[in-house]
């Protein structure tokens, strides 16, 4: 992928951000709460989307086990919830341990009656998870084709488990949070929902922030290069395996936070977040939008969920049809993403399609605005 | 003796159903690189094409037949699941060589596809639809070399996709009127009975065995050896081995890759569809019924190391005995009397779904130490 993107103009820049910034704070006005929770829902996927892109777009690395560090993240948020709003039951624990006979909190989950443990553990629990999975993976040198196949049996694992343990995590059933209390206030409450979609708002925003920031520099370069050649990386010094375990523990702690505020959204969290096709879905997010470029992976991960949403609605059975050929369209005809696609030649291609606009003739062809490492 | 009988006989008939449905997915892994997650979705056409068949041999003509039904859609399904391979070898999977990782979400688009299309399409129009594909495609194959040369076959080609549709939808239309359970679009699970002489159990050395089971264990034993034959023996067996050798060299010398990947894939498409057969005598089909084998599958062909055919059938007979071992707590009936610590480990283990949770993460455990599988490749390669 060594097309030269075009850098929009400052402007454009400057008045995109005005009015992302002014829709951010309209939205809660101006949208139906029903509406609303489903942005701000869909606007927390966008935070593990960007995670995918951070492994899969600049990495290369596609994995199809991100919805584990989704559910530990959302496990986490949930369980604290829980736990805090449980001191009306027996024993001062979560209701549903009472059905399966369980007297005592289990002792993992002990620390989470700290709130200040929980704001930690959201994204690095996930973090740690995803580092160690990644290093016993790369550490064999399995890639391609391999590592996706091991995060899918490894998701495989975690769903299981998780599945099955009712005494320990409520099994199949997973864990509410609408009806818990969070400062005094139910958590499904409207006015709740408002300030959750505020916080995922801006959380959005700071991820795309450290994302940027992760993928500039040489940290980034080296990214690239072992998403292009590996081997060459390593013969030029560099370790690759410790770049790759970072860059999947980062992918894995955002896809954590993603979790929690998808959970408190949704108002539960079950093992369905650990499925086969939720996690594939999220890698279509990314690749719909743009991988490479970070706002295309928010922007796919939004416009694809609320696609959804809207054809589900109105004719169910249709969405498994246009979702199975996006992934067919998007690898065969459109493999940069639509944002891609736009900041590359594809406008221009069009257009010289239908002669609208005069071919450059060059050989080799002409790199218009040709300035180094520009991803977004 | 007999527990471990028993315990040799279930881990023997879980592996089997694994092994020929990873048996198509070994050869096409490891002749292309690629990997099919409609492997699956071929798998559930299979099964659905036993249900159909034995629909259609309900009928009065072939009452009389009825018993050998599930031989006959052994090679119906075979066919079936091997020209929807065929076809999507030849409209997508082709374009996407050498980027592995892009052919595996397409076919993952592939297999939402497929499984969409087995509930919102009634399956009597289904088959007339692959009736119709299995015809346009091997009409144009079997004229005469005459037609073949000439200018203006693309026409017969042409008219033959034109008669193949005709039939496809003449047949839809009869077997819909004729047989109301395939008329209607469903998404509700079908089963599909064994017929007589497949139902009830044999004795041997004093074990009772399920005879469907045995009936599994056999189709998969003719497959691998016909496979094993197939590949070792004929002509394009000996050019897939090539290919999987090395790519480039074999088009030099003059082998053409583009149709021993058509045949590959067509083979192990086929072998899913085979797969399926044997996955409709265990329960009942449905459109996730592939879902279900496709993780085990890939786990087998992993494990197993690429393009090595006892390899593949090493690591099912392992995962299957190893899953029956743990799934079923056998250790603790074997050794009744080892320390609680262990024991209450093994309980812990002893459901199915905890048993893949075990399973994995042995398999996890064995790539740390061989990454390449059990019969790695040999040559000296940076790359892979």
């Amino acid at each position: 992928m060594s097309i030269s993107k075009i850098k929009f103009d400052k402007k454009i820049v400057l008045s995109f951000w005005i009015i992302l910034i002014a829709l951010i704070i309209a939205a809660p006005t101006l949208l139906p709460v029903f509406r609303l929770n489903l942005l701000g829902r869909y606007l927390s996927l966008s935070i593990v989307a960007l995670g995918v892109d951070l492994i899969w777009g600049y990495t290369g690395l596609l994995s199809l086990g991100q919805g584990i560090f989704f559910a530990l993240g959302g496990y986490s948020a949930a369980m604290y919830l829980q736990i805090t709003s449980s001191s009306e039951f027996p024993n001062n624990i979560p209701e549903f341990f009472a059905l399966y006979g369980v007297e005592k909190l289990p002792f993992f989950w002990e620390p989470f009656r700290s709130p200040f443990f929980t704001f930690f553990a959201i994204w690095i629990i996930p973090a740690l998870v995803a580092g160690l999975i990644g290093f016993l993976v790369f550490r064999n040198r399995i890639k391609g084709v391999y590592f996706s196949i091991l995060t899918q049996a490894s998701l495989l694992v975690f769903f299981n488990f998780f599945n099955g343990q009712q005494k320990l995590i409520n099994g199949t059933n997973g864990l509410k949070t609408d009806v818990t209390q969070l400062f005094g206030q139910m958590v499904g409450s409207e006015s709740m929902q408002r300030i959750f979609f505020w916080i995922t708002a801006i959380l959005v925003i700071a991820a795309w922030f450290f994302a940027k920031w992760v993928v500039k520099g040489r940290f980034g370069n080296i990214l690239i290069g072992i998403r292009d050649d590996e081997p060459r990386v390593r013969f030029t010094g560099y370790n690759p395996v410790i770049f790759k375990t970072i860059i999947f523990s980062i992918a894995g702690g955002l896809a954590g936070i993603s979790g929690a505020l998808y959970t408190v959204q949704s108002g539960i969290v079950s093992p369905q977040f650990m499925t086969v096709p939720f996690s594939i879905e999220m890698v279509i997010w990314v690749a719909v939008g743009g991988r490479g470029t970070l706002l295309g992976a928010i922007l796919g991960a939004v416009f694809i969920n609320y696609a959804k949403s809207l054809v589900s609605e109105a004719l169910p059975a249709s969405w498994m049809f246009i979702q199975g050929g996006l992934f067919i369209l998007v690898v065969t005809a459109l493999p940069e993403g639509v944002l891609g696609w736009i900041q590359g030649d594809g406008p221009r291609n069009l257009l010289q399609r239908f002669g609208l606009k005069r071919k450059i003739e060059t050989y080799p062809s002409l790199e218009v605005n040709n300035k180094e490492g520009n991803n977004e | 003796m007999e527990l471990l009988l028993d315990s040799l006989f279930n881990g023997v008939a879980i592996g089997s159903v694994l092994l020929v449905a990873a048996l198509g997915l070994a050869i096409v892994f490891g002749l292309m690189g690629v990997i099919n997650l409609a492997h699956g979705e071929l798998m559930m056409l299979g099964a659905y094409t036993t249900y159909v068949t034995q629909l259609i041999f309900k009928l009065p003509i072939l009452k009389p037949f009825y018993n050998s039904y599930i031989i006959v859609s052994i090679f119906l399904a075979f066919i079936v699941s091997g020209v929807v391979g065929i076809l999507l070898e030849k409209t997508i999977i082709r374009k996407l060589y050498g980027s592995p990782l892009e052919t595996l979400l397409a076919t993952w688009g592939v297999s939402l596809i497929l499984q969409q299309f087995v509930r919102s399409v009634p399956l009597a129009y289904g088959t007339g639809l692959v009736l119709s594909l299995i015809i346009g495609l091997f009409l144009p194959t079997t004229f005469p070399s005459k037609i073949k040369e000439s200018i203006n076959f693309k026409y017969f080609k042409f008219s033959s996709w034109i008669f193949a549709a005709l039939t496809g939808v003449l047949t839809g239309s009869l077997i819909s009127s004729s047989i109301s359970k395939l008329s209607r679009a469903s998404a509700r699970n079908v089963d599909v009975t064994a017929p007589s002489w497949m139902r009830g159990q044999v004795e041997i050395i004093g074990t009772a065995f399920p005879k469907t089971r045995l009936m599994i264990i056999v189709i998969t034993l003719i497959s691998v050896i016909a496979i094993t034959l197939f590949l070792n023996q004929s002509a394009w067996g000996m050019r897939i081995r090539a290919v999987t050798q090395n790519r480039q060299m074999s088009d030099c010398l003059g082998i053409s890759t583009e149709k021993v990947d058509i045949i590959t894939f067509g083979i192990g498409s086929g072998l899913a569809g085979v797969a399926g057969v044997a996955v409709s005598l265990l329960g009942s089909v449905g459109p996730n019924v592939g879902g279900n084998y496709i993780v085990g599958c890939f786990m087998v062909v992993v494990l197993g190391g690429v393009g090595n055919l006892l390899g593949t059938v090493l690591a099912s007979f392992g995962i299957g005995i190893m899953t029956d071992l743990i799934g079923a707590g056998r250790l603790l009936s074997i050794w009744p009397d080892m320390p609680l610590p262990l024991s209450n480990t093994i309980n812990f283990f002893a459901t199915t779904s905890m048993a893949r949770v075990m399973i994995f993460a042995l398999i996890v455990i064995f790539l740390q130490f061989k990454p390449t599988g059990l019969f790695p490749q040999k040559g000296r390669m940076v790359e892979n």
